[in-house]
C-alpha cells in the first residue's frame, strides 16, 4: 500500500471517521428521504387500490403489503445488527457501534409490526390470533433478542463497554435467522411456505408482486433513513467533547 | 490483519460456529416436538399420543363434508394423500375452510378412530392471484379433460 493521502483505503477509512459520516449522512437523507415516500406512496397505491383482490382471502390479503416488508426487515436488520457487532468487536470500529446501537429499536420495531400485522390477520383467516408453530414462536424470539440487546446496552454506562457486551449477544442471536426462514420449510407449521424469497418462479400474481416489491423497497428505505438520523445522534453524544461537536454546536447557535 | 484483530477475528468465528452447532443439536434433538401436527399417515402407523389432545393437518378430502341441520355440527375426513382420519366438529369454522383446503384440527382421537375437534385452523398456502386467472385455469383445466 503506496503512502499517498488519496488511496481508496484512506478514503475508506476517512468515511469511517465520526465527523465526516456525520457531513455525509447529513447530504444524503434529504434524497433518502425523497427515494422513501415516493417508493411508499407507489407501493401503497399499487397495492391497496391497483392490485386485484386474491382468489381466496378478497380484500384481506391486501395486509401482506405491511406484513411482509416489515417481516423481511426484522431479519435485515438483525443481519445488520450482527455484522456491525462483528465488525465492532474485531476493529473497535466506533462508527460500527454506533450504527448498531442505532439499528437496534428500529429492528424491533419491524418486528413487532410484523407479528401484529400476522396477528390480526391471522384471527379471520386461520381462525386464531396465535399459534405456537416455529416461524411464529421464531419470530418473537427475534423481538426478545432486540429488547434483550437494548437492554443490556442501556444497562452498562460505559458506552464502549456497553457496545462490546451487546455484540456478543447480537452474535450469538444470529443463529435464529436462519431458523425463522426456514422453519416453514423444515418443520410443518400453521405459517405458509415462502411465496417470493424461494429458488422458484414466486407464486404470486406479477400485479400483485410488483407493489409488494415497491413497498419492500420504501421499507429498505425508511430503515436507512432512520437509522441515519439515529446514527447522527448516537456520534454527536458520543463526540460531545470534541472540537468539531462544539464548533459545529456554536456555529448553529450563533 | 494484525495479530489481535486475527485473533478476535477467530474468536468471533467460533463464537458463531459454536452457537450453531449448539442450536442445530438441540433442534435435531427437538425435531419431533416442533412439528405442529401430526399427518394421518402418522396416526395410522400409532405415531400420535393416545388419550392425550393433539393437532392433527391434512387436507379436507372433496365430498366429504356433511353438515347436520339446525347445528354448527359438521363431519369430515382430513387426507395426506396415502391414508384419511375423520374429523368431527362443532364451532365456527375460519373463512378459508373448504374443500381441497389445508386444515390444522386440535382434539383427541376416540376408539372408534374418529378424531374429535375442539378448534379448527385453516392453513393458508403461499399462492395469491386474482380471481380471473383462478377461472382462467379452471375453465382450462375443464377443456384439457374432455
Amino acid at each position: 500500500m503506496s503512502q499517498n493521502p488519496d488511496t481508496w483505503l484512506t478514503r475508506f477509512h476517512r468515511l469511517g471517521s465520526p465527523p465526516s459520516f456525520y457531513r455525509l449522512a447529513g447530504i444524503l437523507m434529504p434524497f433518502i428521504a425523497i427515494i422513501c415516500i415516493a417508493l411508499f406512496v407507489a407501493g401503497l397505491y399499487g397495492g391497496l387500490v391497483l392490485a386485484p383482490p386474491d382468489y381466496q382471502q378478497g380484500e384481506s390479503y391486501r395486509i401482506i403489503y405491511i406484513h411482509v416488508p416489515s417481516a423481511w426487515m426484522s431479519m435485515f436488520v438483525y443481519a445488520v445488527l450482527a455484522a456491525t457487532s462483528a465488525i465492532s468487536l474485531i476493529w473497535r470500529m466506533k462508527l460500527a457501534e454506533a450504527v448498531a446501537r442505532a439499528s437496534a429499536p428500529v429492528g424491533a420495531a419491524y418486528t413487532f409490526l410484523a407479528l401484529v400485522t400476522g396477528s390480526l390477520w391471522g384471527k379471520p383467516m386461520w381462525g386464531t390470533w396465535w399459534v405456537w408453530d416455529a416461524r411464529l414462536t421464531s419470530e418473537l424470539i427475534l423481538l426478545f433478542l432486540y429488547l434483550g440487546y437494548m437492554a443490556l446496552v442501556a444497562a452498562i454506562d460505559d458506552r464502549r463497554t456497553a457496545s462490546r457486551a451487546g455484540a456478543v449477544l447480537a452474535i450469538v442471536g444470529v443463529v435464529n435467522l436462519p431458523i425463522i426462514h426456514f422453519s416453514v420449510e423444515w418443520w410443518n407449521t400453521l405459517h405458509q411456505g415462502p411465496t417470493v424469497t424461494k429458488f422458484d418462479q414466486p407464486s404470486i400474481a406479477i400485479s400483485m408482486l410488483i407493489p409488494l416489491l415497491l413497498m419492500a423497497g420504501a421499507f429498505k428505505f425508511h430503515y436507512l433513513y432512520t437509522m441515519l438520523a439515529r446514527v447522527r445522534v448516537e456520534i454527536l453524544d458520543s463526540e460531545r467533547r470534541t472540537a468539531w461537536v462544539n464548533t459545529l454546536v456554536t456555529s448553529k447557535a450563533s | 490483519m494484525k495479530p489481535r484483530r486475527k485473533q478476535r477475528l477467530i474468536l468471533v468465528s467460533l463464537l458463531i460456529a459454536g452457537v450453531a452447532v449448539a442450536a442445530g443439536l438441540a433442534l435435531l434433538a427437538l425435531q419431533e416436538n416442533i412439528n405442529l401436527f401430526f399427518s394421518p399417515s402418522q396416526v395410522a402407523a400409532g405415531e400420535a399420543p393416545a388419550n392425550t389432545p393433539f393437532r392433527l393437518g391434512g387436507m379436507v378430502v372433496d365430498g366429504s363434508v356433511r353438515r347436520s341441520d339446525g347445528s354448527l355440527e359438521i363431519q369430515f375426513d382430513l387426507t395426506d394423500t396415502a391414508n384419511s382420519v375423520t374429523v368431527a366438529y362443532t364451532g365456527i369454522l375460519p373463512d378459508l375452510f373448504r374443500e381441497g383446503q389445508g386444515i390444522v384440527a386440535q382434539g383427541s382421537l376416540g376408539t372408534d378412530g374418529t378424531f374429535s375437534a375442539t378448534q379448527v385452523l385453516a392453513k393458508h398456502d403461499e399462492t395469491y392471484m386474482p380471481p380471473e386467472v383462478t377461472e382462467a385455469l379452471e375453465k382450462a383445466k375443464a377443456m384439457g379433460v374432455q
